[in-house]
């Protein structure tokens, strides 16, 4: 028996002149559980496989046996950096099939945790892309006011990371005092954090030079491939779903999109940079209406639709039309109008739609989660074809992709 | 003048004839059924056409059917229209013991993981298309999981050792 006879090497290795690099699934780099098989010359990338679906969860499937209420934990466990968004995603969803119309201060409060969502995610990714860029200062000073958003859903709903926050037709309870003390701590105090974190990178040279004119794209290829969100306004494209199809009034609001030029990480870095200034706009006015509400009104804060929002737990125990309506929607015993409906709302990372097929039973027939994530991930190798392996791992980061929202 | 569902139906059919049925509006958005066939040009004639276009893929998925004898699964496309912000619907059925129909990828880059999705959940074969495996599920899965003759499992059973799983 020869020495060489245990090493068995795949077909054509010695020849070969490339270097196959297995980044992920479990890489610091990654930011999630997903694999790319970067094939590599030198530190050129000259192609590259994405795998995904390391935490498929079957969302899907699931949500064909659980009333229309119990969805609502699945839909956070989508994009986790922004659940709120997505919660409130699927409620309107559910509206929308069954004809519910919400009172305005339950709009314009969604529209606070809306856009508190969307500040959060943002926040997360801009950082992180400046950690793989090497500044991990950034990173951890803006951490404390994405804790402080946290904190406001805390008492909004109880939860932190997978809120499960609001109910089909407004919220479980009114925004309490603590909420609101917390919201205006944060219009105080972020502005000037998030001006400092803005001074760290903006014009500042390391960074400049890593993300400019690499992982562009055109706004061509963008549309093509179905980019939305921050993705695909850096790329030149003013699509925003909550100026195109305005959802929960805001069509009240003023608001600029932010739109970039080139599509490279840069790019996509200011857009998103640029869009926490114009969430804190959002917030400002959605605040002051909210403050407008006098008397009773101040304490609407659901829409009556007694069929699907659980009633006050003390009428449960004294009246006999709400015990039947919480035993109902415990019991998942509600049917749910036939019909088909699609509804999408401008997520943290683009257009999150919702398409649901209801055939008159108690759970929906089919639901499909149109995640902006899954659908943009498909470019990542046009992006960074010929780039340096590190500006790969930068177009990652700045791409915002979010592991539970490209697997569902 | 913005682009209204009627002015869509009557191009559909001034092209298409009665080929293209089953027009409605739920909820304000357009849709239609095509035959399995015409997918491609339904979905070119949208995109191409001056006045129509139709250029932006937002959504492609499919829906299993069991009750409909021939016309078991269902593919849906969901397509935008983002210079006169209008939405459309439409589907394509095809017989599930030949689900053979023609991918867009050539039209939508996007088109590829979407159908690569439904191809792994629901078994919809695109012909044509560079890549059709599975993208989320295991690749030695051998069955299409979303198809309704699949339930998920009954929560009641006793014939099953739960003890590893903290139910037993």
């Amino acid at each position: 028996m020869t020495e060489h006879e245990h090493i068995r090497l795949p077909e054509g290795s010695i020849e070969k002149t490339t270097t196959t690099l297995n980044l992920g699934p479990t890489h610091p780099a990654t930011h999630g559980v997903m694999q790319n098989i970067l094939e590599l010359d030198g530190e050129r990338v000259v192609s590259t496989e994405q795998t995904i679906g390391y935490i498929h969860r079957a969302f899907e499937k699931l949500a064909e046996r659980r009333p229309l209420a119990q969805i609502t934990t699945l839909t956070d466990r989508l994009n986790y950096c922004s659940s709120p968004i997505n919660n409130m995603g699927w409620h309107l969803t559910c509206e929308k099939l069954l004809g519910v119309k919400t009172p305005k201060r339950v709009d314009y409060l969604r529209v606070i945790i809306m856009e508190l969502a969307r500040i959060s995610d943002h926040l997360i990714c801009n950082s992180i892309v400046g950690v793989d860029a090497g500044a991990y200062t950034g990173f951890l000073y803006v951490m404390q006011y994405r804790e402080l958003i946290y904190e406001i859903y805390e008492e909004v709903c109880g939860a932190r990371l997978t809120t499960n926050i609001g109910r089909i037709g407004g919220f479980e309870r009114n925004f309490n005092d603590i909420a609101f003390q917390k919201l205006e701590k944060f219009l105080k105090e972020y502005p000037r954090v998030l001006k400092e974190f803005e001074n760290l990178f903006q014009r500042n040279r390391i960074f400049m030079e890593r993300t400019m004119g690499t992982g562009a794209i055109s706004a061509e290829r963008a549309l093509n491939y179905g980019f939305t969100g921050p993705n695909l306004r850096a790329a030149g494209v003013d699509y925003d779903v909550r100026v195109h199809t305005p959802y929960s009034s805001y069509e009240d609001f003023q608001f600029n999109i932010p739109v970039g030029t080139t599509g490279d990480n840069y790019d996509r870095w200011l857009v998103r940079e640029k869009e926490m200034w114009e969430s804190l706009s959002i917030l400002e006015q959605a605040y002051q209406k909210v403050q407008e509400f006098k008397g009773t009104e101040a304490d609407v804060y659901h829409a009556d639709v007694p069929e699907y929002y659980l009633p006050e737990k003390a009428d449960v125990y004294t009246k006999m039309e709400a015990l039947i309506y919480h035993f109902k929607i415990i019991m998942g015993e509600t049917e749910i109008p036939a019909g088909e409906v699609y509804n999408s709302v401008e997520g943290g990372n683009g257009e999150l739609g919702f398409y649901l097929v209801s055939d008159g039973g108690r759970t929906p027939y089919r639901l499909h989660f149109r995640r902006p994530c899954f659908v943009y991930y498909q470019a990542f190798e046009e992006l960074i074809k010929g780039s340096m392996l590190s500006d790969a791992i930068m177009t990652m980061s700045s791409l915002n992709l979010i592991a539970g929202e490209l697997d569902a | 003048m913005a682009l209204t569902n009627e002015t869509i139906k009557a191009r559909l059919t001034e092209k298409f004839g009665d080929q293209l049925t089953a027009f409605d509006e739920p909820y304000g958005m357009l849709t239609f059924e095509a035959p399995k066939e015409l997918n491609l040009k339904v979905l070119n004639f949208l995109y191409d056409d001056e006045e129509l276009r139709f250029r932006f893929l937002t959504d492609l998925t499919g829906v299993h059917y069991p009750d409909k004898k021939g016309h078991e699964l269902a593919v849906v496309y969901h397509l935008h229209n983002m210079t006169d912000n209008v939405r459309l619907r439409f589907k394509v059925y095809t017989d599930i013991n030949k689900p053979d129909i023609y991918t867009a990828t050539g039209l939508f880059s996007a088109a590829n993981w979407m159908e690569r999705e439904t191809y792994d959940f629901l078994g919809v074969n695109f012909v044509g298309h560079p890549n059709l495996k599975r993208i989320l599920n295991v690749e030695e899965m051998d069955y299409f999981p979303l198809r309704k003759e699949f339930p998920l499992e009954d929560q009641t059973r006793i014939d099953k050792d739960d003890e590893m799983f903290g139910r037993g």
